[in-house]
């Protein structure tokens, strides 16, 4: 039994952990995850069956093109968004850390903050709801766009190619509309001074997937 | 004095957590946050469920060992449809309606606070939404089983074009509703993923590092990671199926350009890390109770760390060893030969991880023990059963035949059942704060063990006489119909009536301990992990918020030399 012998290092009585990420954005995090391995999923599938259309002709050659240059004002507002959300994000997380900082010098250090109202300051406000304007815009154009190509005859059952269209980038907007739900709940609790550090980078990370992803979905089912 | 700093801010923080402490009574059993509670839902429904499909295995067999049978309980008998739409379901709620929630869901939900010494998950109410979404998908499938056009009738994979087409498939509702609960209930498993990853990151209890975090705790987190990386393509062949199905779309009908081996890639890229997804929690179980049972020091814990993230790696590149006959390029085919032999390396390695371990412990053959001993012995056939199949040459001929089946068997029935009434009667006594009966127990695992084996051997040899699945009645096959071969199928059917019976011993059993057992203690098997320091059953919050416990060293200490006790709690100073 010698391989038992090993004496274990002694250890200290251990201090509680700080967290490497806060739970909500970890959370948030695994969730994305998730996201981008079903929009992989969708675009494996258009690539499948773009690779199979007859004489290699993609789009296929009765159907109506996809507006490419239209969506590239789209694209723009949405990477608009994305930024002026990063912003404010950093805006808001230093507003929060100096409120924190101004609190604890006035109070011993052992004691923990009582709980306040969180700052909100009228430039973080305007961003967050110019991000929202501008995912709003995205959304309201992409919905202009769906009723002039149904119009000219491209459906989820006119081909595969109409099909993978609205299936793909309907999913998307989808999340788009329900990420600006979540932008909008974000404007009003920053409103209400309630709006958390975590609260906002959860937030927000959920934005940034709906905005990096799109430019893989424009190149892909665009182009 | 940092000590008590460190306790009170944690008392506060658990009690933040639990402002709403929700409705009172039977109420608050439907509307609890409380992981325990929501592990004994998901453990329960997934038990009745466990019922049904063991019903309807009892159908099929019956009418395999005696063609056009009316078979008792079930009204009549079987019709090619009706027999089709049982293996299919039967499939199906055993993967995703049993051995998913409680191995992972149950079991994960149950031990992650516990052993990590948190009082809850980080996310509760997305825990409690997780389980409802759960019942949800639970009442959709056994719904789709008595709509009008009876259940889904395409095999568990869903292969299109049968399952995207109510002309070829006759059953418009029940295959939609199909697809419907088997989507919800990957989406209950999401939930209940982000909270399994979260807790074990954020919520362990002070001094627990990486490498003091329990195996099966461990496990169950990679099988969850797993399944939140192999989800989510399937769930967009699962949208787009649902599209063909009721909009008319054809994503995977080759007359209008769409695809129908698409399906099957995304499907198998799901479904093969699925298989590792229930596989792992029930290896985790094991090797907790291998490990207390033999009174020895887990063999390489950090090569079992690393041995299951290099598993579940290797199981995203393997998935189309399912397809070897689906017309695929040879050369792919040797590929994915060549990565499902690898494979095999990890999970032999982990085999011989657990005799080593074994090797030379003081071992006590206690019922849990018998049952992970047992998982140990019979996954070996499940495994080695699965190079063959890996190996394409040899798959051409075994694809699609009783091999396959019996190779699958010889792996869920080890997890599914033997590693849940492994976990089940482990960890009963904290669960149900009583102790099971030994003699009941043995009973009823060798009237379980020695049927199993007796059912799934003659299936491998049927399987190599060439009898394909799912096929109603193979009296209408005639170089399928001999003698022989019937005889095997009515020892199989006989063997599974004798297993089906056996488990009112288990019932029976849990019903007794549950009323009048011998009540236990907080640590009857002088076990080392967080959850034998707190009451059985352990109260709400899991321990007192100014008692929450602090850990100093791994989980494996047992037979320390030098130590009068043979095993050393993770939470004892010294
Ligand atoms: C050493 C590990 C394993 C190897 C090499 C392996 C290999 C294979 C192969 C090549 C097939 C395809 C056979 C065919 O359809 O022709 C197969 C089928 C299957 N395996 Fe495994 N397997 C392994 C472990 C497992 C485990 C752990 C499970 C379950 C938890 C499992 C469940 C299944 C199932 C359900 C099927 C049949 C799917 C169907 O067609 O319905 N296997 N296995
Ligand atoms: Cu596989």
């Amino acid at each position: 039994m010698t391989a038992h012998t090993t004496i274990l290092p002694f250890r200290p009585r251990p201090e509680r952990r700080r967290k490497l990420v806060s739970n909500g954005v970890l959370g948030m995090l695994l969730f994305v995850f998730v996201e981008v391995m079903l929009f992989a999923g969708f675009i494996s599938a258009f690539v499948i069956i773009r690779s199979r259309a007859i004489g290699s002709v993609w789009p296929p050659p009765n159907q109506p093109r996809l507006p490419f240059e239209e969506t590239a004002v789209n694209t723009a507002a949405l990477i608009a968004s994305g930024v002026l959300l990063l912003i404010a994000q950093r805006m808001h997380l230093r507003a929060l850390a100096a409120a924190k900082a101004k609190l604890s010098r006035g109070s011993p250090a052992s004691q923990p903050p009582p709980p306040s109202p969180l700052p909100a300051s009228p430039g973080v406000a305007l961003l967050l709801a110019a991000a929202t304007l501008l995912g709003g815009t995205f959304v309201a154009l992409q919905g202009v766009e769906w009723v002039a190509l149904i119009r000219e005859g491209l459906t989820l059952t006119s081909s595969t190619y109409g099909a993978l269209f609205y299936t793909i980038i309907g999913a998307h907007a989808l999340h788009a509309v329900v990420a600006i739900g979540v932008l909008v709940w974000a404007v009003a609790q920053l409103l209400r001074e309630r709006l958390t550090g975590e609260a906002i980078s959860t937030v927000a990370l959920f934005w940034y997937f709906v905005v990096l992803v799109w430019p893989f979905l424009y190149i892909q089912v665009y182009l | 004095m940092s000590e008590l700093a460190v306790d009170l801010t944690h008392g506060d923080a658990h009690h933040d957590d639990h402002a709403d402490h929700g409705p009172q009574g039977w109420l608050k059993y439907l509307w609890s946050t409380d992981h325990k509670v929501i592990a004994m839902q998901y453990m329960f429904t997934g038990m009745f469920m466990a019922l049904i499909g063991g019903f309807m295995a009892y159908v099929f067999r019956m009418q395999l060992a005696f063609p056009g049978i009316e078979v008792p309980g079930y009204f009549g008998s079987v019709s090619p449809g009706e027999y089709n739409a049982l293996v299919t379901n039967h499939g199906t709620i055993m993967i995703f309606w049993v051995a998913m929630p409680v191995l992972l869901a149950a079991f994960g939900n149950y031990l992650i606070p516990l052993m990590v010494g948190a009082d809850d998950m980080v996310f509760p109410k997305i825990n409690r939404l997780s389980f409802q979404v759960f019942f949800v998908s639970t009442i959709v499938i056994l719904a789709s089983l008595v709509v009008e056009g009876g259940g889904f009738a395409g095999a568990w994979t869903a292969y299109p074009p049968l399952s995207a087409d109510s002309t070829y498939n006759l059953t418009p509702l029940g295959s939609t509703l199909w697809l419907i609960g088997v989507g919800l209930e990957f989406v209950a498993f999401l939930l209940g993923g982000i909270n399994f990853i979260t807790t074990l990151m954020n919520s362990r209890a002070p001094g627990m590092r990486a490498f003091d975090v329990p195996i099966v705790v461990w496990m169950i987190v990679v099988a969850s990671i797993l399944f939140m990386l192999s989800v989510g393509p399937l769930l967009a062949g699962a949208i787009m199926l649902l599209f063909d199905q009721t909009l008319g779309t054809g994503f995977f009908n080759p007359a209008t350009g769409g695809d129908p081996i698409l399906w099957q890639h995304l499907f198998w890229f799901f479904g093969h890390p699925e298989v590792y997804v229930v596989l792992l929690p029930a290896m985790g179980v094991v090797i907790e109770i291998i490990t207390t049972f033999a009174r020895k020091k887990l063999f390489a814990y950090r090569t079992v760390i690393f041995t299951i993230v290099a598993t579940g790696v290797l199981s995203f590149f393997v998935w189309a060893h399912h397809q070897f006959v689906a017309g695929i390029d040879p050369r792919m085919a040797n590929i994915f030969t060549v990565t499902t032999l690898l494979i095999s390396v990890p999970i032999a390695e982990l085999c011989f991880i657990y005799i080593a371990t074994l090797y030379r412990g003081s071992i006590t053959l206690s019922t849990p023990m018998l049952w992970g001993l047992a998982f140990v012995a019979e996954f070996l056939i499940g495994g080695v059963t699965g190079i063959f199949l890996g190996a394409a040459g040899a798959d051409i001929y075994f694809h699609d035949t009783y091999f396959v089946l019996a190779h699958f068997h010889y792996t869920f029935f080890p997890i599914a059942i033997i590693g849940t009434f492994a976990a089940f009667t482990y960890w009963f006594p904290k669960m149900f704060g009583k102790m099971m009966s030994e003699r009941l127990g043995k009973w009823h695992f060798w009237f379980t063990i020695i049927p199993f084996n007796v059912i799934f051997i003659p299936l491998f040899v049927l399987g190599m006489g060439g009898q394909h699945r799912r096929i109603y009645n193979y009296q209408h096959f005639p170089e399928l119909a001999g003698d022989g071969f019937q005889s095997m199928r009515i020892i199989a059917t006989v063997a599974l009536l004798v297993m089906l019976a056996a488990q009112f011993i288990f019932f029976y059993n849990c019903f007794r301990s549950w009323r009048a057992g011998a009540k236990a203690s907080k640590n009857p098997w002088k076990a080392n992990s967080l959850e034998w320091t707190t009451e059985s059953p352990p109260p709400h919050g899991n321990w007192r918020p100014d008692r929450m416990p602090v850990v100093y060293r791994g989980p494996y200490e047992y037979s320390v030399p030098g130590r009068e006790k043979d095993y050393w709690p993770q939470n004892e100073p010294k």
